[in-house]
């Protein structure tokens, strides 16, 4: 992949090529404003959630890199969020800067110990820390509520004007803002060379350190690049519902945000986005009926989608797109920079 | 003091020794096929529930059950991999874990559907329930059956692997598929042979352990946690790593349960990243 990426190409060319998703994120609030004011709350939830899968494409799709503990990281945002408000702290946007900072913070800690080790071993020391975290926070009562999670969080108003109401439309806005703005800065990290290089460590790591990139500094910083978003994600979770569960924590999230960015497509800006959609909409629909449908439905689903659709929705849509216009694969390939053919995870 | 002490060690051997039989089939298949199995766990469950089901309905005596729980789950382990799995070999961890989660997702809720989400009971017959004077240290019967079962089991593997013909084959097929495959060993179908072996073993576990680990649909993923540490920390496709590590992993569980309940599950999770930090690969495991 040559250097052909956004800084040395004309500005005309830059609301060309992002035009599209610009209307495309106007739109969105814009519709759910106008047409399911009362979905504000499971909206708010996509968008959260949405960021979190986000922050573990980072790591898994774009860096090739394994975890099962990613929950720890919007765990701890949630957390830290959520103690600050309890305790009188409670300007929202300082908020999510100390939580983003503390699971940054974490996240460069352990870095040190994940990126010793590869892959079953590195599964599973993500897991441990996972796990120990979790088990920290639930025996800390005093300090956490242990499982009866957090409670009596004091949010003020976002930028001291508005208000969290009742029906959830300043907490979508907000939450909204936030992953839009996230959303911008990791195109903007995923477009540099630091993001071609995530790339090329998760296709060949011996070449990339053969041609001279600091291996273990890159993935370092894409970890901790990922905590952090993980850790606004949880903080927006927290502030937004004015309570932490101790499942913000839980391996069972870990696996959740996984399977979201697979459902969605990993290696896919859009991937974790689409599929915590997905994977929310489809929980709110079929937990209704019955949670027996839901777990073997989601069970189904993902069985589906590795023996049949392996690139997720997003692999779907594009296998139809180039089925459907041929012509146009020279223009579109180049719009969409690193569409990676194979999936992540080929260390 | 020291008798309670004694005590404990030994029923955390005893939960060792189910540990050890139901991870060794997957810390096989996984140093052989790379194939991460996450749905392993639910072949135990299935094991303990064609037990529960022979014992309740049809009457059947509960070592009877053992073997067919054996032969049931080894069997449909056999059309599993044949159907599903070997369609994964060539993809990536990821895929594997997307799969066999959903694969455990769908067997969790097709569990709960028809037996409902409580616990299974088990009646053992008489002459495995009380006590029984060992060295002077009283143990429970059923952990002593359960202790001896696992060592007869781990002999029997080792024994298998090292000394039979079809053993050297496993062991070439784990070292180097390639050059097994240039000697004309079908590794495919040693893989899927020694695949049912290691599932029977997990149901044979599973249908074991429903006393001690308890029986319900949420034992897939309840446990599949302690399954893993044992296979990653014994070492990939390692017998003997994964018995030190199933009885390590036991041994720790059952002390920290009796004598320091607050700390929970710290330890064993941080024990093992420690063990994982100083050994990537295991305790006896091999570097690939």
């Amino acid at each position: 992949m040559t250097p052909s990426c956004p800084p040395s190409t004309a500005e005309a060319g830059w609301l060309r090529r992002r035009g599209g998703e610009i209307a495309l994120w106007l739109a969105v609030p814009l519709a759910v404003a106008l047409f399911l004011p009362e979905y504000y709350l499971l909206a708010t939830h996509v968008a959260a959630l949405g960021l979190f899968a986000l922050s573990l494409d980072l790591l898994v799709g774009y860096a090739g890199l394994l975890s099962l503990g990613h929950a720890m990281f919007f765990g701890i945002g949630a957390y830290t969020a959520g103690l600050l408000a309890v305790h009188g702290w409670g300007e929202p946007i300082s908020g999510l800067l100390i939580a983003a900072l503390v699971a940054g913070l974490l996240g460069l800690i352990t870095s040190f110990a994940v990126l010793r080790v590869q892959h079953l071993a590195q599964l599973m020391v993500t897991l441990g820390f996972g796990l120990l975290v979790f088990e920290a926070a639930n025996r800390a009562r005093w300090l956490t509520g242990g499982d009866d999670g957090l409670q009596g969080m004091v949010v003020s108003p976002v930028l001291g004007m508005f208000e969290f109401d009742l029906f959830g439309q300043t907490a979508f806005f907000y939450t909204f803002v936030v992953l839009a703005l996230c959303f911008i800065v990791a195109t903007r990290i995923i477009d540099s060379p630091f993001g071609l290089t995530l790339e090329g460590l998760r296709e060949n790591p011996k070449r990339m350190a053969a041609i001279g990139t600091p291996t273990a500094a890159r993935l370092r910083q894409a970890y901790v690049f990922a905590a952090i978003f993980a850790g606004i994600a949880g903080a927006l979770m927290a502030q937004t519902s004015q309570f932490v569960a101790l499942e913000t924590l839980s391996f069972g999230l870990s696996a959740e945000v996984l399977i979201m960015l697979l459902l969605g497509g990993a290696g896919h800006r859009y991937g974790g986005l689409v599929g915590a959609a997905v994977f929310v909409i489809a929980r709110d629909l079929l937990s209704d009926l019955n949670p027996q449908y839901w777990q073997f439905g989601v069970g189904g689903v993902m069985v589906l989608v590795v023996l049949f659709a392996p690139g997720g929705v997003l692999g779907i849509l594009r296998s139809l797109r180039q089925r459907l216009m041929p012509v146009a694969r020279t223009s579109t390939t180049k719009a969409v920079p690193a569409t990676p053919a194979t999936k992540g995870g080929t260390a | 003091m020291l008798a309670i002490l004694l005590t404990v060690l030994f029923d955390g051997l005893a939960y060792g020794m189910l540990l050890f039989l139901i991870s060794i089939g997957l810390s096989v298949t996984m140093g052989m096929m790379g194939f991460v199995n996450l749905a392993h766990g639910a072949f135990a469950m299935f094991g303990g529930y064609v037990a529960t089901t022979l014992m309740q309905r049809a009457g059947v005596p509960f070592l009877v059950t053992l073997p067919v729980a054996f032969a049931v789950v080894a069997l449909a382990s056999i059309v599993v991999e044949r159907l599903l799995y070997q369609r994964l070999y060539r993809r990536g961890p990821l895929d594997q874990v997307l799969f066999t989660v959903g694969l455990t997702f769908m067997s969790v809720a097709g569990i709960t559907w028809f037996y409902g989400p409580s616990q299974q009971p088990v009646v053992l017959p008489a002459f495995l329930q009380g006590q029984v004077n060992l060295l002077g240290l009283e143990v429970g019967i059923f952990r002593l059956f359960l202790v001896a079962v696992g060592l007869l089991v781990a002999a029997a593997v080792v024994l298998g692997v090292e000394r039979t013909r079809f053993g050297a084959k496993i062991r070439a097929a784990v070292d180097n598929p390639v050059m097994a495959t240039g000697l004309g060993i079908n590794v495919g179908g040693v893989f899927a042979l020694t695949f049912a072996i290691g599932s029977g073993l997990a149901g044979l576990g599973g249908a074991l352990g429903i006393q001690i680990l308890g029986l319900t649909p949420a034992f897939p993923l309840k446990y599949l946690v302690l399954f893993l540490i044992v296979v990653s920390v014994g070492g990939l496709g390692s017998v003997g790593g994964a018995l030190l590590a199933a009885c390590v992993v036991g041994v720790i569980d059952m002390m920290t349960k009796y004598f320091l309940p607050e700390i929970g599950s710290f330890i064993i999770y941080a024990v093992m990243v420690a063990l994982l930090m100083w050994r990537p690969h295991g305790l006896l495991g091999k570097k690939s």
